[in-house]
């Protein structure tokens, strides 16, 4: 009984996001016209996984106490690479996804150099590398296009249903976190970010590398925004510079985060709150059309939505006896 | 183990901050089996010393060795390597991860690569038992715990290291009195297990029963390395602050006006579950101890006094006059005039960053600004007085607090308050982690503060302190006042034997009560 408390204060935010994910999609699926068919449901996945995969790169970054506000540059900017080289035989495909992802990853190295060799604040540097790569992006990509042999096939899969139930973009989503994220979080490097972001000083006087951690968190972080913008290539068969694009995917994936249980102060939360953040936030806009409202009240609404998911995390403040207590 | 080499030799160190030499020329040499105290002022070195050797700062000059082997600590990583571990007064604890991680936070036992938790669990609940802290759940996260707990954490954490060389630092700051008798039985039985020990303390009769040997240090250097119990308490402090040493505490005024209105009477204040009816009394020109056991309500009382807490029962008077204070802003107003020096300077005391005049001038700001703006000639005539009268140092006040020493910090605290020229002054153990001579300045300083007609209202871990400083003491228990001791009934004896609760506290006999003079 003990045992749980502790699981379960560590792992509230995560749970909290679970539930308010649950809790829409059940009114979504149940209001929709078509109900829960496996074609709503994947069309549910495709959307959210996208952000899903930005949020998870934004986490690693956010716990360690700092922020990217590159991620998604970096995401359309691989989106526009991968319009070009994710095209022409197997051999070839596989090559054009891992230069997609290098590019990621040299992105989130670029970040984090700027940042611990750089010593700037990140929120200014990843403003500042975000506008190069946006820059980048938009040398590629001048009008929205894609190479004329891309590979649509391996597109389909990933955006397609497997067993012609699951979505598998879904599975990869899941299969990414049980991969990438369940074996990081019990890593001696994991430990190192969470013990960065909590407290730098005190992580550095127990030996902790920091320095290390933070870089391989804005690596991580590159990553994910790379194998989002990959994504958003399956979706659309084409690499667009969208300066929209980037800028909507760098809030919500902030958005996502916090509805995720991840706190901006560094430390505490984990990507699978963010992960159930992201289709929560998705949900919200799904909701919408399932009520008809005009998509114009879309923005109003998350936003709303936002602000009381945000309030009741701290409504715990409202009982505070001891007013130190509000400042820590 | 007679007459080995040292395992550790620290020679010729100097550390140069700017122009001020925190460490020169300092020598050191440590053996095995030994608890080896290091003594000195606030200022005197000793935590640079102790930067240097757990690779936090690199030294300008000098050499450490051990056993005989040349090393350089680059980081603290490098030092753990090489068999130093050390237990920082400011916790070295990672708030958001659980007791166990942190106590693995070195070296987590891995698997295949990751963290084997059932393992590091088994590792950290057996370090937490030889800690002492077997009360502490390892899966509970840090910045859950108390700071007693927190404490005996950092101590399991460096354990687990199995160092060769342990270094204390005010590592007893924060423990309750039950929690400083285990973690003596376990450095006695790591000094029996051949670990050389680091202990630096500002409590002397810590001193005095666990060391072996003592080194004073003064001014960056070490003036004297002695066996202990071969010099008296008088001499060590002499050797300390490098002058002659008079009584630490100034004369008690004689026992008389009682007739004067209490300025502060507070009757059955009650905050569940810390405070359960508290009454008691203040007299202008008086001093007034709160003593007991740490976390008997009485960081609460004071915090309760100054507005902090809500949902409060109870009457507090000020001048005879009921009144409910808001805010720390409300008690501050010159109509109550109410000041409180807090327990945690660096958080609750001081902008780091911000100058000794900024600091010193924040709370009272409104009193020098007429029309909204800030007169900047009177707020540094005033803040001029007030570095003269606290004998702040150094004197200049356009120097960031971040960079004084732990001692002057806690002057600029006092004397920011001071610059309101409070009726009523509530002190939160103020001397935690302060050297003698500071101390002596603080207890002149409250007493002439008293004398000019301040109700203060002091709470300290320290039993000297209470006995040596305080007209009057209330010993609280379980957040009420259990014993009021005052004249010949206040003594170290009874207010040990009523801090426990215990009835034979009665017949103070005086021993250990006077001041080490």
């Amino acid at each position: 009984m003990k045992e749980w408390k502790y699981f379960f204060a560590q792992h509230r935010g995560a749970l909290a996001a679970a539930l308010l994910f649950f809790v829409m999609f059940t009114i979504y699926a149940v209001n929709h016209p078509a109900g829960l068919t496996p074609n709503v449901v994947q069309t549910a996945a495709n959307k959210g996984v996208l952000l899903a995969l930005v949020a998870i790169g934004q986490t690693f970054v956010v716990l360690t106490a700092g922020i990217d506000l590159s991620v998604g540059m970096v995401f359309v900017l691989c989106n526009c690479v991968a319009s070009y080289v994710v095209a022409g035989s197997p051999t070839m495909v596989a090559f054009g996804i891992a230069a997609v992802l290098a590019t990621g990853l040299f992105c989130g190295a670029a970040n984090g150099a700027i940042v611990i060799f750089g010593r700037l604040q990140p929120i200014v540097a990843t403003i500042a590398s975000g506008a190069v790569y946006f820059g980048l992006a938009l040398w590629l990509r001048r009008s929205p296009g894609a190479s004329p042999k891309f590979s649509s096939d391996l597109a389909d899969v990933m955006t397609g249903k497997v067993l012609g139930i699951v979505p598998s973009s879904g599975i990869f989503l899941a299969a990414i976190v049980l991969c990438v994220w369940i074996p990081f979080r019990r890593s001696p490097l994991g430990r190192a970010v969470y013990a960065t972001g909590s407290s730098e000083s005190a992580a550095y006087m127990s030996g902790v590398p920091v320095k290390r951690a933070k870089f391989a968190a804005y690596m991580f972080s590159g990553f994910f925004s790379a194998l989002g913008g990959l994504f958003l290539t399956f979706f659309t068969y084409s690499g667009e510079a969208s300066s929209a694009n980037g800028s909507t995917y760098t809030l919500y994936s902030i958005a996502a985060v916090v509805l995720g249980g991840v706190s901006l102060f560094g430390g505490r939360g984990s990507a699978i709150g963010a992960v159930f953040g992201a289709l929560a936030f998705r949900a919200i806009g799904d909701l919408l059309f399932v009520f008809d409202v005009d998509p114009l009240w879309q923005p109003l609404f998350q936003g709303t939505v936002l602000l009381l998911a945000v309030s009741v995390g701290s409504a715990r403040l409202l009982g505070v006896r001891n007013k130190l207590e509000l400042f820590s | 183990m007679t007459e080995q080499g040292p395992v550790l030799r620290m020679e010729g160190i100097t550390k140069r901050y700017g122009g001020v030499r925190a460490l020169d020329d300092a020598h050191l040499h440590v053996r095995a089996g030994r608890i080896h105290a290091i003594l000195g002022e606030n200022g005197a070195g000793k935590s640079t010393l102790i930067k240097v050797l757990s690779g936090v700062v690199t030294p300008d000059a000098g050499a450490i060795f051990i056993d005989d082997r040349p090393v350089t600590f680059p980081t603290p990583a490098a030092a753990n390597e090489a068999g130093v571990a050390c237990i920082f007064q400011e916790l070295s604890l990672i708030p958001d991860l659980t007791a166990a991680d942190n106590i693995l936070i070195g070296n987590p036992p891995r698997r295949m690569g990751l963290i084997d938790r059932r393992r590091q669990r088994r590792l950290a609940e057996e370090a937490l038992v030889r800690a002492g802290g077997s009360d502490i759940h390892p899966l509970a996260l840090v910045r859950d715990l108390p700071l007693s707990r927190r404490q005996i954490v950092e101590i399991a954490k460096a354990l687990v290291r199995n160092p060769r060389i342990l270094i204390l630092d005010e590592a007893t700051s924060a423990l309750t009195a039950a929690d400083v008798e285990t973690v003596f039985e376990l450095l006695k039985r790591l000094r029996s297990e051949g670990l050389a020990l680091l202990y630096i303390s500002h409590r002397m009769h810590e001193i005095a029963e666990l060391a072996d040997e003592c080194t004073v240090f003064r001014n960056g250097r070490n003036v004297a390395t002695f066996a202990a119990a071969s010099r008296t308490d008088r001499e060590i402090v002499e050797m300390m602050i490098g002058r002659e040493f008079k009584s630490q505490f100034p004369p008690r005024p004689a026992v008389g006006k009682r007739e004067t209105q209490p300025i502060l009477d507070v009757r059955d204040l009650i905050w569940r579950p810390r405070l359960n009816q508290v009454s008691l009394t203040v007299r202008a020109g008086e001093v007034v101890g709160l003593g007991g056991l740490d976390g008997q309500g009485q960081t609460e009382l004071l915090l309760a006094l100054f507005g902090v807490l809500r949902g409060l029962k109870g009457d507090i008077r000020i001048a005879g006059k009921a009144i409910e204070i808001a805010s720390p802003g409300a008690a501050s107003s010159e109509g109550i005039g109410m000041a409180l020096i807090p327990a945690d300077r660096k958080t609750e005391g001081l902008l780091l960053p911000m100058t000794v005049r900024e600091n010193l001038s924040l709370s009272a700001l409104g009193r020098f600004s007429p029309f909204g703006v800030v007169n900047r000639e009177s707020e540094r005539r005033s803040v001029a007085e007030m570095i003269a009268l606290l004998n702040i140092k150094p004197d200049g006040a356009e120097v960031p607090v971040a960079t004084l020493s732990g001692g002057n910090q806690q002057k600029v605290v006092i004397a920011k308050w001071l610059m309101l020229r409070p009726r009523i002054i509530l002190l939160n153990d103020p001397t935690r982690g302060i050297d003698v001579g500071t101390k002596q300045e603080i207890y002149a300083l409250l007493r002439r503060l008293a004398d000019g007609g301040a109700a203060i209202l002091f709470y300290s871990t320290d039993y000297d302190e209470l006995v040596g400083l305080c007209d009057r003491v209330l010993v609280m228990y379980e957040g009420a006042v259990q014993r009021e001791l005052e004249g010949d009934t206040l003594t170290e004896r009874a207010l040990v034997g009523s801090a426990l609760n215990m009835r034979w506290a009665a017949d103070g006999d005086g021993s250990g009560a006077s001041a080490p003079t």
